[in-house]
């Protein structure tokens, strides 16, 4: 197996583009997503699903009163670290949101199929000749990534350019993103960049700063793609503690055990002192 | 953010984005989810039945309930291949054995399942049919000589893969990050399994005669009395993520399951005495059944629509986790 590959996503120097939805879209033929209008910020994707890979989020972040408890002073105050001055408007979080390439990846063990794989990127990749479209991943999924095409019957989601890989090419989201938001690189390589990202901003006041998926003893095992945020994670739709279901599948064997036990007692107990007719 | 602005309710204080969902919503649709849920007990189940029918000499009720199980297996699997994305690959459900995916289990469960019910039925059903073409190769010697046998063992082996068919649904469903499911992985195989014994007894009872069917008709009490244990004892320990399984469509599908489930049960219990008595149970225990896969399944799609059942208890979790770690630096 090849080095394990990632994305290191640092949300502080996003700058809302879109430039990797749409290298996404086209490199990797994803349809339309609808065009709809969600009045939620700049954002009119909405989320992740079978025909979007990339998904860049708007957070308008309130300018609070005096009143408010670690509010600022109105407009009084200076302008927000941002430089953000609008109408209740204090500042901006924006982040491109991905597949997050699990360590243990819930998708990938339930799907009965073996159409999702682990490539020797490390990443999880729908093998699409293969792909029945049972819809098992998508409901396992704990950041809810994966999705059925319901026009095509088979799931999607990104690949992290597994052909652009195999061409010694980084993926297209990262190739485009003008500010090197989105960085790829070997996992190991990044996530030591990724905590020095964060200390030098907590450095520089921005104790708000934290990294979210870099930690491999989490719920997940880490995750292939992880971000730098500026927030709590919910904020950003994504979330605060996600824990692989298949965690817990042993004991979910064990209970549907006994219950299988107790359904074979109570026939038996049903029987129990009737003799039979003929 | 819609949430975090009524934080007159302290228990449902948290943050979102633009309050969309976290995770996705299974999409399994209605009715092919359920009712192969229900099916799919129900064979399991019966299976059970007919080979304790068989061992104990109940001819009649080992009959019905090895129809019951071929029947509720295959068309169960026809729901199963419609509800695929891609029906026409449904043979790739076999193409790999695999432990960690309730799925892959459940259909290698299922094909077993199906052959064994089918051979115990085909076996039952033999002495029964009229002579013709078709059945001519039943009366062909060795094989009209080996059926009876290959039948009871065939019947046999299906009381080991039936009660693995009512059981394993509940874990198909828990193993998912949809929130009232997982959590509800402990109580979730005793409702299904429940659920499956009071839907197979009703079966019994309506396809045998009622001085034949006693043991379906106990069958039928016990399950619906164990179904409703497990459903209070599953909302009881869900705390919020109960809420789901009590509001909206989901709430009155699982309260009218309930109703039907416990009348269905008391009823079952006077039903020997009149072919009305047994009607009616056994169409309310089976009505009850329906239910309850229907309402598990919104109850499911409701606490993923929303993701105060995602963060709330995950930021619950992680709090608990921080004073442990704030005390190392400090």
């Amino acid at each position: 197996m090849a080095e394990r590959m990632g994305f290191f996503t640092d949300t502080s120097v996003c700058i809302g583009c879109k430039a990797c939805e749409v290298a996404c879209k086209e490199w990797n033929d994803v349809p339309d997503d609808g065009f709809v209008f969600r009045a939620t910020s700049y954002d009119n994707t909405g989320g992740l699903g079978a025909d979007t890979w990339r998904h860049v989020a708007f957070i308008e972040q309130p300018r609070r009163g005096p009143e408010e408890p670690g509010g600022r002073e109105g407009s009084k105050g200076p302008p927000g670290p941002e430089g953000a001055e609008g109408q209740g408007v204090e500042g901006w979080l924006m982040s491109s949101d991905v597949c997050k390439h699990c360590t243990h990846a819930a998708c990938l063990d339930v799907c009965p199929t073996g159409a999702l794989f682990r490539t020797e990127f490390g990443t999880v990749v729908v093998q699409e000749d293969v792909c029945n479209g049972c819809g098992y991943c998508v409901p396992a999924c704990p950041y809810g990534v994966i999705d059925r095409r319901e026009r095509d019957g088979r799931a999607f989601k990104c690949t992290m350019c597994y052909d652009r890989q195999l061409g010694g090419l980084e993926p297209a989201c990262a190739k485009a993103c003008p500010t090197d938001s989105i960085q790829f690189g070997p996992l190991e390589e990044l996530r030591a960049r990724a905590q020095e990202r964060v200390e030098r901003l907590r450095g520089e006041g921005r104790p708000q700063a934290r990294l979210y998926g870099a930690d491999p003893d989490d719920g997940v095992g880490g995750d292939g793609a992880f971000f730098l945020l500026l927030d709590e994670p919910e904020v950003y739709g994504l979330p605060p503690d996600p824990v692989v279901t298949t965690r817990d599948l042993p004991a979910m064997w064990r209970w549907a055990a006994g219950a299988a036990l107790c359904l074979v007692g109570a026939t038996a107990l049903s029987f129990l002192g009737r003799g039979g007719n003929r | 953010m819609r949430r975090a602005e009524q934080a007159m309710v302290p228990e449902a204080e948290f943050r979102s984005y633009y309050g969309q969902p976290i995770i996705k919503p299974p999409i399994w649709h209605e009715p092919h989810m359920p009712v192969y849920l229900y099916l799919g007990g129900l064979s399991g189940a019966a299976s059970v039945l007919a080979a304790a029918a068989g061992v104990t000499g109940h001819r009649r009720l080992a009959l019905a309930t090895r129809l019951t199980a071929v029947a509720g297996a295959a068309a169960g699997a026809g729901f199963l291949v419609a509800e695929l994305g891609r029906p026409e690959r449904f043979l790739n459900m076999l193409r790999v054995f695999k432990p960690t995916s309730p799925m892959s289990m459940g259909s290698w469960i299922l094909a077993a399942h199906s052959g064994l019910a089918g051979l115990a039925a085909v076996a039952a059903l033999a002495p029964h049919l009229p002579d013709s073409a078709a059945t001519a190769v039943l009366r062909f010697s060795p094989v009209a000589v080996a059926l009876p046998a290959a039948g009871d063992a065939a019947a046999a082996a299906a009381a080991l893969t039936g009660p693995l068919m009512s059981t394993y649904t509940a874990v198909l469903l828990a193993d998912t990050a949809v929130p009232a499911w997982h959590e509800a992985h402990r109580e979730l195989p005793f409702l299904f399994a429940g659920s499956a014994l009071a839907a197979a007894g009703a079966a019994g009872m309506l396809a045998t005669p009622r001085a034949q069917a006693g043991p379906a008709r106990a069958a039928a009490v016990l399950g619906a009395a164990a179904e409703t244990v497990a459903g209070a004892l599953m909302e009881r320990r869900l705390g919020m993520l109960a809420e789901p399984y009590r509001v909206g469509k989901a709430g009155r599908r699982m309260r009218i399951a309930r109703a039907l489930t416990a009348g269905g049960g008391l009823l079952a219990v006077v039903a020997g005495r009149g072919r009305a008595l047994t009607a009616l149970s056994g169409l309310a225990l089976t009505a009850g059944a329906l239910f309850t896969r229907f309402g598990v399944l919104a109850a499911g799609r409701a606490s993923a629509a929303d993701p105060k059942y995602t963060v709330v208890p995950q930021r619950r979790r992680l709090d608990d986790r921080a004073p442990a770690s704030a005390e190392t630096p400090g």
